[in-house]
């Protein structure tokens, strides 16, 4: 025992034992970013996602005005409101970052995602797989005797489901874009 | 038309029209072109260091005892990464730099060529922004942009990596004026209906406290005047983070001490104790807040940052306001005089009352000798011998830094240059040759520890070579004494490797380098040897061997809340008693 009480073997005494565990629940965010187009700014934002802790879940970006040379990111992480809050601040300090909005709280907005699905498989199952791709809108982007290459949008929680009906029917691979999103009317 | 010229010379060229006067750096291969341009011409001033990593440190010191972004010049691959220490320094403690790199040619980026070092990736996570320049024609324009961000908003250092051929090759030159920089400019100016929330709270508070941070030095002095004016007419208490020190008198009658791990009792309980906290500057550091849940509990909290991340990233406040301190005091004061100038006197009277029945604690007590100097009593005998000159501290990183902010009083901002944030060891020195370099004929003393001042001890070499006369006052306790009284405290008395094993002969060393080197061990000679430190025309290192096993107090150590202070009396065997630990 030292002269403060602390118990051989605790570490609470850590230096960095301080934070509060927040009562907040975790929610997902979906985020988008309008950037200049320069070269690292994806290395400043997934530098500051993994410096400090936040957690992505899907980010795409691209060129999205070749005048104005601007770049559009969606991000889609969980955290609690302040976590949130903080991720938005911080992405704003980011130098070539013109504007960030949070999308989730910020009134409508529609979100799409693009995946590819590779399904193996002959007889009822090759037959069951075009069906549901059918109800799905699925295109068919490539076939072999075998196979399918599946291309499909929607809604994460769709392209999920699809993926869960693909499962049993063959599915050998799968590609996903993640999301891109905007703000609904202007 | 613009005028064409080789990229180095629109280094040098683009330097001037900032305004540049002085460059720290070291050559190498890939800045040939630019030392070649900066030979041949004699507005900009260049010093030499010994180690890039002094370099920054000094940059750091000219940069915050000026108000000016500080300028470095180093070469690739090894001139950029002993430059990281000192960039992430001055992106914790938010002090504007222009860093200028060599790089490898373009066409043999990626090759592992000789000296390559990813520079832009290395220092991404450590300056505030940072730029590749792989055409010539972008050079000068980047330069621009990179004052320009450095500068503005919560300052901070940046980097551009230059090619040695972009440096070779000619282009045109952009002037100033030309450079783009409008989609950066954050927002200076606080929201008023917020700002009148704000003079709401502070006219009913019984028990308010302003605590101010770096961010009012950092406004410059005008922020530090009108925090004066305000603090003066409410009548307000105000403590200040390490940072801070300086911008808000220690002379003034509002002043209670630095606040935080180390920071005074009084300080410590007011901001325990507050009703109404109004944060200037800072933010939030764990070394101020102590644990989370138990940080003033009680208190309305107002937030004055101009950076939005700052705000709720560790503390959740009632009224953030986002803005620059010098322009939101500016509308407080102007909001609070129109309404009629009130403030709770009843409420603030009791207050006062409490905290004056904290101050007599005395937290700052310690037991005196006079058979060995206890360094608290070299630091009150400095602190004495120096007192209304105009001197510029800055300091290593451990107990002597700490002692220092508790026992030397700052009365103006920018007169007091330590490494917060990082905690760097070796920051001191290197920062001192600065600070000299800015203000040749001000008094700048380095308060160091010994083990810290080694770190980057080469830089006898520039002092002695520029001539800069700066006092190295050494309060050498044989030990990383920080370190130690952690072990101490935390650690079961287990004093793993924080001794100072094999140490120069101080006085020798000073002198191999051509300074004046001094040691002092007893109490009683120790005025006569500070004043021929003081006397002396030139560097001088003072070796002051003081008591060994000296604790830190008052301290709150990590993860405690403010009323769990220890003040202790620093007794030098053994742990400190249970009973030192206070509750409130
Ligand atoms: C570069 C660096 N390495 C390690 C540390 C950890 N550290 C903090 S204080 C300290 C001891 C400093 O000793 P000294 O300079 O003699 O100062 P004292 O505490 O004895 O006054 C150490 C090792 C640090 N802050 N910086
Ligand atoms: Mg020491």
């Amino acid at each position: 025992m030292s002269a403060l009480n602390i118990k051989k073997g605790s570490t609470s005494h850590s230096a960095y034992d301080l934070r509060d565990p927040h009562a907040e629940i975790a929610g997902r965010h979906t985020l988008t970013v309008l950037t200049d187009n320069d070269p690292g700014v994806l290395a400043r934002v997934a530098g500051l996602f993994t410096g400090r802790g936040y957690n992505i879940e899907s980010l795409t970006v691209a060129e999205v005005d070749h005048e104005g040379h601007l770049s559009r990111f969606t991000i889609v992480t969980t955290g609690t409101p302040t976590v949130i809050e903080q991720i938005k601040a911080q992405l704003g300090r980011i130098v070539p970052v013109h504007e960030v909005h949070d999308l989730t709280v910020e009134g409508a907005s529609v979100e799409r995602e693009l995946a590819l699905f590779k399904v193996a498989g002959t007889g009822e199952k090759r037959v069951e797989a075009l069906r549901l791709a059918d109800i799905f809108r699925a295109n068919v982007v490539d076939s072999t005797l075998e196979s399918f290459v599946f291309e499909i949008t929607g809604t994460p929680e769709k392209i999920d489901a699809f993926a869960d009906l693909m499962r049993p029917l063959g599915l050998a691979d799968v590609a996903r874009t993640g999301v891109a999103a905007l703000p609904r009317g202007i | 038309m613009s005028r064409q010229m080789t990229g180095a010379k629109m280094v040098v060229q683009a330097l001037k029209d900032q305004g540049v006067e002085v460059v720290f750096g070291y050559p190498g291969g890939a800045v040939l072109p630019i030392y070649d341009e900066i030979f041949q011409q004699n507005d900009i001033r260049h010093i030499l260091v010994r180690h890039e990593q002094g370099a920054v440190h000094m940059a750091e010191g000219y940069a915050r005892s000026t108000g000016k972004p500080g300028v470095v010049l180093v070469t690739s691959g090894p001139g950029a990464t002993n430059a990281v220490t000192g960039l992430t320094d001055a992106l914790m403690d938010s002090i504007p730099l222009v860093v200028l790199t060599g790089q490898v040619p373009t066409f043999m980026i990626g090759t592992d060529g000789f000296q390559e070092a990813d520079t832009v990736g290395i220092t991404r996570p450590c300056t505030k922004h940072n730029w590749l320049v792989k055409d010539t024609a972008k050079l000068a324009e980047t330069i621009h942009q990179a004052f320009h961000v450095a500068t503005h908003g919560r300052p901070g250092p940046v980097l551009i990596d230059i090619p040695k051929d972009v440096q070779f090759a000619t282009g045109p030159y952009s002037a100033v004026r030309e450079a783009r920089v409008a989609h950066y400019q954050p927002k200076v100016k606080g929201d008023l209906a917020r700002i009148t929330e704000l003079v709401e709270l502070m006219e009913k508070a019984e028990r308010p406290v302003f605590y101010t941070g770096g961010g009012v030095i950092n406004s410059g002095p005008g922020a530090s005047q009108l925090l004066r004016e305000l603090a003066d007419a409410t009548g307000f208490p105000v403590t200040s983070t390490l940072m801070g020190l300086g911008a808000y008198p220690a002379s003034g009658k509002g002043w209670i001490g630095m606040l935080g791990m180390h920071g005074l009792y009084e300080a410590n309980l007011a901001m325990h104790g507050c009703d109404l906290m109004i944060n200037l500057g800072a933010r939030f550091d764990d070394r101020i807040t102590g644990r989370i849940a138990d940080f003033s509990p009680r208190s309305k909290k107002a937030h004055v940052d101009i950076d939005p991340s700052s705000i709720n990233k560790v503390i959740h406040v009632d009224l953030p306001i986002v803005g620059d301190v010098g322009h939101v005091l500016e509308d407080l004061l102007k909001v609070w005089k129109s309404r009629g100038r009130k403030v709770n006197k009843d409420g603030l009277a009791k207050w006062w009352g409490q905290i004056e029945q904290w101050k007599l604690k005395k937290c700052l007590t310690y037991k005196g000798s006079d058979k060995v100097i206890k360094p608290q009593y070299a630091l009150e005998r400095l602190e004495a011998l120096t007192r209304g000159r105009d001197r510029y501290i800055t300091t290593e990183v451990g107990q002597h830094q700490m002692w220092a902010a508790q026992f030397l009083g700052f009365d103006a901002p920018n007169r007091w240059m330590t490494s917060g944030g990082l905690g760097t060891m070796g920051y001191g020195f290197p920062a001192s040759i600065g600070v000299q370099i800015a203000h040749p004929d001000a008094l700048v003393i380095n308060v160091a520890g010994e083990a810290s001042w080694l770190m980057n001890m080469q830089e006898m070499g520039t002092a002695t070579q520029f001539r800069t006369p700066v006092k190295q006052f050494i309060l050498n306790n044989e030990r990383l004494g920080m370190v130690r009284q952690w072990q101490q405290l935390l650690h079961g008395e287990r004093y793993s490797h924080s001794w100072s094993e094999s140490l120069p002969d101080f006085v020798k060393l000073a002198e191999a380098f051509g300074w004046k080197g001094i040691q002092c061990k007893d109490p009683k000679q120790l005025d006569d040897a500070i004043m021929e430190m003081l006397d002396h025309d030139g560097p001088v290192l003072f070796d002051c061997l003081v008591e060994k096993h000296e604790n830190c107090f008052p301290m709150i150590p990590s993860g405690r809340p403010h009323n769990e202070m220890l003040l202790g009396d620093a007794s030098t065997e053994g742990a400190i008693q249970a009973g030192g630990a206070v509750l409130v």
